[in-house]
């Protein structure tokens, strides 16, 4: 029984990785760029809601908009300023990295002055009671983290399969050059992607918040890299691919914690990612792309 | 080519002097305590500084990759020095004055080991896979070094103390040995990117599959490149460590990996004079605008994006200023107007 | 013995047969054309021979060796050099170094007589120098060799790459449609250019071509493929006559 706990335990964690990857995993397939910034934009609607919740006293279900809103912006924002010019101008990929890397620094240290650099501690939200049924014991919030994170995966499914807009961003991930020509406005599907990641970002800032009550300038430099090693790990480009590894990783994780060692989990998280990328670099649901000769 | 070879000897000639003008009047400023404590310092840093900016410079400017674990060498390289002369300074085997070059060697080496078993793997990957899991590496070599089981070695998050030259009797020997190394580690990548093996890693840059095709081993010269900046890194942190005396894991993170980088990109990428001025101004900068401190990192930032954006070659591009040529110029105009003003 | 000898070669990629029982055999210095309709895997035949793929099946022997499995950079120090059909220059670089990356197999010291600018690199280096000096003379690209790659024109660019790949001094040279983007005036000139490398370098030349007038003009022998297999080999006259060849080109 406790096996099954520690398992869904590493599911609900595995959710919140599985949103932040799913941004990694659309921003990439359209623009071939790892957003390094996009781990902070969960550290960025982490303190929207903070501010919200507790230094405005805004009531629960709507301090919760504010990171969806505020990291939507962000989004957006970021891609304009930082990235759009260089991605016109058809920059060389080492620029475009430094950019991102920029970007992340920015936030970080912008939000260290803002609220300082020691961690602040969000109040209880929802969720907070414990489920039991035989031995079985997991709080209600990781149950819900799951259920959020399978919603928002097949309202995605349907934006990308059934909407012209995700078709218009298919196309643009297979052949920008070729989805320009056939009149789709690739610089709108751009904007709407990052636009689209951040706020699952958002949400995903939420559950975080809920789930560990604590939030710092620097929280998203571990939690983006985590949750890139799930969008790499699932293959980087598919979206049911970012939500397996995402869960796979949070299980793989909370086992690692549970059973092995607590000390050096995150150096098994990177582990894992170099066994990934040496053994299966598309990942298990990616397609492998091969330079033509 | 005999003229070319004169050429290039007489401009040998000069860079020496100049060097070495450098080397005496910073030597006099220190030793004869000119300079206080607090600049002394400055000065050591950045010499390795320019150490550091120079060596990421191989594999960034030179090889075209992004790499985001280098303070991870230096860790490595300071931790293996420092726990070398604790065990023979402190039992009385040699002096520091010995122990501390077999130490530089002994931490570039360990790092370069370092160097070829995170090289192997993550060198089959480029780009932006290659950025990431370097980056995965260096905050793994982090991570180990705070662990229980590595106490002994590391002392942990607490910090290992290391051993220094005494400023009150020496106050110039720290300055030496940056100095000495910083003029080796310039001269070495200067002549390295202009030999064979250079040049292998440049076709690499420029394309992959056709310096292949042309008979260059390109798995051997990537690792090449990426562990002589490993091994360079290492000295460096050996060298960081005998001059603050004072190490913990912390001073290795991602950040100060970060800040080697943006020496780099600031100067040029695969230019090492670019990485030798933004490198000696990055560090000088800080030290002025003390109360700026917060701001510094967003500072940095800004400027990171701005040259990205605006000037992605960074200051001066792949270009080289050739102090020879300088001199050269400088002579011309004289001689010139000595001639107009006899006319 | 033959210079290249391939049987039966093939490869597949994702379940599909891109190329199936390619017999090809070239003697020293003999000037080889291979032709075929877009998308035959007329590159496909240069990747394998070079490795940058590893056949599924079949056999490729090099002066009697076989050559399967050896990285590319293998084969070219072998003696098999190629170009590329869309330019692949290393364009940050000079003409003069460009030349000298294909070179310096030949011509070895090691790095720490590179870093402390000891005798042998002196010695190498301006041999070096002198040799890719004189290779660009021959081909009237010595006014040049200072200047960075990517600011030559086109047709200086397609020659810098024959050019780099004779530095290697192959055997066996591979010519990926050298007269790609050419008028007839240069196409003419590469033809005695051809001619004229395989007198004075000793090399057996395979070259893809669209260009029929090139090929013809130029070719002792050529392999006509399609959907990935040989449907004719020949002298250009049996070639031009050829029922099949005809066919293909004109989608019959």
């Amino acid at each position: 029984m406790d096996f099954i706990t520690q398992l869904l335990n590493g599911l609900g964690l595995g959710s919140i990785y599985a949103l932040i990857a799913l941004g990694y995993s659309m921003v990439y397939g359209i623009v071939q760029l790892i957003n390094f910034a996009h781990g902070d934009i969960i550290m960025v609607g982490g303190y929207a809601l903070y501010v919200m919740l507790v230094i405005a006293g805004m009531p629960l279900w709507l301090a919760v908009l504010a990171p969806i809103v505020v990291c939507g912006l962000a989004g957006v924002l970021i891609e304009r300023l930082a990235y759009q010019r260089l991605l016109t101008h058809n920059a060389e990929r080492i620029s475009l990295l430094i950019t991102a890397l920029g970007v992340s620094i920015f936030l970080q240290n912008l939000f260290m002055l803002l609220f300082k650099s020691d961690a602040k501690t969000m109040p209880p939200m929802f969720g907070s009671g414990v489920f039991e049924l035989g031995g079985l014991s997991v709080t209600y919030s990781t149950l819900i983290n799951i259920v959020v994170s399978v919603v928002m995966m097949i309202g995605l499914q349907m934006l990308v399969n059934r909407t012209k807009i995700g078709k218009a961003m298919q196309a643009t991930s297979e052949d920008a050059g070729a989805a320009k020509l056939m009149g789709i406005n690739t610089n709108k599907i751009i904007i709407i992607t990052f636009a689209v990641g951040s706020i699952l970002a958002a949400v995903g800032a939420v559950l975080y918040c809920n789930t560990y009550p604590q939030i710092k300038p620097t929280m998203g430099n571990l939690l983006g890299l985590k949750a890139f090693v799930a969008a790499v790990l699932g293959g980087i480009g598919s979206i049911p691919g970012a939500m397996l590894g995402g869960y796979l990783l949070g299980v793989l994780e909370q086992l690692t914690k549970a059973y092995i060692t607590t000390e050096v989990t995150d150096a098994v998280v990177f582990a894992i990612l170099i066994v990934v990328l040496l053994v299966r670099p598309a990942g298990l649901m990616g397609k492998n792309r091969k330079e033509k000769v | 080519m005999g003229k070319l070879k004169k050429k290039t000897g007489a401009y040998y000639l000069v860079n020496t002097v100049l060097t070495a003008i450098l080397f005496t009047v910073l030597f006099l400023l220190i030793s004869g305590r000119t300079l206080n404590n607090y600049w002394s310092g400055v000065v050591v840093l950045i010499c390795i500084n320019v150490i550091l900016a120079v060596s990421l410079n191989l594999v960034t400017g030179i090889l075209g990759q992004l790499v985001l674990g280098h303070a991870g060498f230096m860790l490595v390289g300071a931790y293996a020095a420092a726990n070398f002369t604790r065990a023979v300074v402190t039992n009385g085997t040699m002096s520091l004055y010995v122990a501390l070059p077999i130490a530089m060697v002994i931490g570039g080496l360990v790092a370069a080991v370092f160097g070829v078993v995170i090289g192997i793997p993550a060198l089959r990957l480029r780009g932006d896979y290659l950025a990431i899991i370097t980056l995965g590496f260096g905050e793994i070599i982090r991570v180990m070094a705070n662990a229980s089981f590595l106490q002994p070695v590391t002392n942990g998050a607490m910090g290992l103390s290391v051993k220094t030259f005494s400023n009150r009797t020496d106050p110039g020997a720290m300055f030496v040995f940056a100095f000495v190394v910083m003029a080796l580690v310039i001269v070495i990548s200067y002549t390295f990117g202009r030999s064979r093996h250079g040049r292998s890693v440049i076709a690499i840059r420029e394309d992959e599959i056709a310096a292949e095709a042309m008979g260059v081993n390109t798995t051997y010269y990537k690792l090449f490149a990426f562990v002589l900046a490993a091994f360079i890194a290492g000295v460096a942190g050996a060298l960081y460590a005998h001059h603050i005396g004072m190490i913990d894991p912390s001073k290795f993170d991602f950040n100060r990996s970060v800040e080697i980088l943006i020496m780099v990109v600031l100067g040029g990428m695969g230019s090492i004079s670019g990485s030798v001025i933004s490198a000696t101004v990055l560090t000088i900068l800080p030290e002025l605008l003390r109360g700026f401190s917060d701001y510094r990192m967003l500072l940095y930032s800004i400027i990171l994006i701005c040259v990205m954006l605006f000037r992605p070659s960074g200051l001066l591009g792949r270009y080289e200023i050739s102090l020879p040529k300088l001199v050269d110029k400088l002579l011309h105009r004289k001689e010139k107007a000595a001639k107009t003003g006899e006319a | 013995m033959a210079l290249l000898e391939t049987k039966d070669l093939g490869i597949v990629f994702g379940g599909l047969k891109a190329l199936d029982d390619v017999y090809l055999k070239i003697e020293e210095k003999e000037i080889i054309g291979l032709i075929g309709p877009n998308g035959a895997g007329k590159t496909t035949v240069f990747n394998l021979l070079t490795g940058v793929y590893t056949p599924t099946k079949g056999a490729i022997r090099f002066m009697g060796k076989s050559i399967i499995g050896k990285k590319p950079y293998q084969i070219n120090r072998i003696g098999i050099a190629r170009t590329f059909q869309n330019i692949r220059l290393f364009k940050a670089m000079t003409v003069l170094d460009n030349v000298k990356v294909a070179m310096q197999q030949h011509r070895r010291y090691n790095v720490v007589s590179a870093m402390f600018r000891l005798p042998p690199y002196w010695k190498e280096e301006r041999k070096m120098t002198e040799e890719a000096r004189e290779l660009l003379k021959i081909f009237d690209m010595e006014d040049v060799a200072e200047q960075q790659a990517s600011n030559l024109p086109y047709g200086q660019q397609r020659k810098l790459e024959i050019l780099r790949a004779l530095a290697a001094r192959p055997k066996l040279l591979l010519l990926d449609e050298p007269a790609a983007g050419m008028n007839p005036t240069e196409t003419h000139e590469l033809m005695e250019t051809i001619r004229r490398i395989r007198e004075m370098f000793g090399v057996a030349i395979l070259l893809i071509e669209h260009d029929m007038s090139l090929v013809m003009g130029v070719c002792e022998r050529i392999y006509v493929l399609d959907y990935g297999t040989l449907i004719a080999d020949g002298t250009p006259e049996e070639i031009r006559s050829n029922e099949k060849v005809i066919k293909a080109y004109l989608g019959g």
